[in-house]
């Protein structure tokens, strides 16, 4: 099947299998080798993206659910050089050990502060419900969302980070068209 | 893992729908939120062959009113459940348990007619509709029709749904007023419900007018719990007249027996539960 999905603002075309997972289009087919696979189960969310401004885990959704979605992941977050606010604190508050689950930990952060602003430690948590770390190091990473809420402007969040058609390319290296 | 291959249709009305199931005929299935089947054909436990998606279809999608009933698309998200002010008002019993359900990223793809579709016995929003008196309303081969809670849930992971049918839409008559709460027990977080118990109740100054309690997991499909909630009615809501009721939450079930509980905790279980959540419910 063809599929056109915007991932971090660029559009791919695409011949695809049905049973080809997101997050193994992304990966494999695109090179976006930032969003991880962590276990076969659904349940540690590292795989977590961004679908039409919703976090997902990109292992429950298939490619040709995709078709015509935006899809935001990890890569997609830094701006001109600079790191995403949660990108930025999960830096400053060592907010990871062995980093594998970093990536889908970051997405969900930004969904649960797109949705509460100023999170107690309960709600990250609770919001972070669906994120599993092996190195059980929730300690930082509870430190680090909350952090990130006071940096980030009010309405930030996955919406904001969807780009306008206007700059969106509409070609992307790995896409077959 | 990666799915065996199947043929992957996404029609745009429920006519469409009906017709490429019954097209395909048995070895068919539908995709909803896709949040239990994509894990089940990851792990090939199930190799349709041929994969109808519903997700294209606009007007399963959506909560509206109509009159005495609050009517919710079954392709409408756990997220857009539990933030639905018709929900809130009317259903409020339905938003504490879908705020239960699995975790966030779940929430945003999972709907609830799929859950209803898949019947878990585990899953968290059956008993709720069933203490509702919801009716489902469903589209076959031979047009619309509408089924009961109690009829709809039939077995373990069955319902009354023919291989053609899909599930439209939900209607839950309205319960305006009615305080609620939604009490689950499990291990871990995003683990299934080992037990949980849905309750709702209508208070009149100090007396409980009506309840409704849900036993989630306590048989192969959800129960009511009658006999608690004839022991509640009528009654004033003090802690005594919620203990002496919780002691029935367990009659006439048959819980399963798996890895993480035998019968006679699962019964023991239900009772605590049970006066937990009419405790919150009357609290809140």
């Amino acid at each position: 099947m063809r599929i056109t999905v915007t991932v971090d603002g660029t559009g791919y075309t695409d011949e695809v299998e049905p049973r080809t997972l997101l997050v193994h289009h992304l990966r494999e087919k695109l090179g976006k080798t930032g969003t991880v696979v962590g276990c076969d189960t659904s349940n540690c969310g590292a795989c977590t993206v961004h679908l039409n401004g919703q976090s997902v885990k990109s292992c429950s959704v298939l490619a040709v659910q995709a078709d015509g979605c935006e899809v935001t992941t990890v890569e997609g977050l830094a701006r001109d050089g600079q790191l995403h606010p949660v990108q930025q604190a999960f830096r400053d508050n060592h907010a990871l050990q062995c980093g594998f689950c970093t990536p889908g930990m970051i997405m969900q952060s930004i969904d649960l502060l797109a949705d509460n602003p100023d999170p107690d430690e309960e709600a990250v948590r609770e919001g972070l419900e669906g994120n599993l770390c092996r190195c059980t190091g929730y300690q930082n990473i509870v430190r680090a969302v909350r952090d990130a809420a006071g940096h980030m402007r009010p309405g930030a969040g996955p919406e904001a980070e969807q780009v306008s058609d206007a700059e969106r390319t509409t070609t992307g290296v790995g896409g077959d068209a | 893992m990666i799915p065996a291959p199947f043929d992957y249709v996404a029609p745009s009305t429920v006519d469409e729908a009906v017709r490429a199931l019954a097209d395909a005929g048995e070895d068919a299935k539908v995709l909803a939120g896709g949040q239990s089947l994509l894990p089940v054909l990851r792990m090939r436990l199930a190799a349709p062959t041929t994969v109808v998606d519903l997700g294209k279809i606009g007007e399963l999608k959506g909560v509206r009113d109509e009159g005495d009933a609050v009517v919710i698309g079954a392709m409408t998200t756990h997220y857009d459940v539990q933030r639905d002010p018709l929900v809130h008002d009317h259903a409020l019993l339905l938003a504490r348990a879908t705020d239960t359900v699995a975790d966030p990223q779940v929430r945003h793809r999972g709907t609830f007619g799929g859950s209803l579709a898949h019947a878990d016995p585990a899953g968290d929003l059956l008993a709720p509709a069933l203490a509702l008196d919801a009716e489902m309303v469903v589209q076959g081969t031979g047009g619309r029709r509408t089924v009961s809670a109690a009829e709809f849930f039939q077995d373990f992971f069955t319902t009354s749904l023919a291989p053609e049918d899909i599930l439209v839409e939900v209607r839950v008559p309205k319960h305006t007023g009615w305080s609620a709460h939604y009490e689950k027990f499990n291990r871990v977080a995003q683990a299934w419900s080992m037990v949980a118990v849905a309750a709702t109740v209508r208070a009149e100054g100090g007396t409980i007018a009506e309840a409704r309690i849900g036993l989630t997991n306590m048989a192969s499909i959800p129960v009511r719990a009658t006999a608690v909630e004839q022991a509640l009615v009528g009654r004033s809501a003090d802690a005594e007249t919620i203990r002496a009721a919780a002691e029935h939450a367990a009659e006439g079930t048959s819980p399963t027996v798996d890895g993480n509980a035998d019968v006679e905790y699962r019964q023991h279980l239900a009772k605590v539960l049970t006066g937990r959540a009419v405790e919150s419910a009357m609290a809140g």
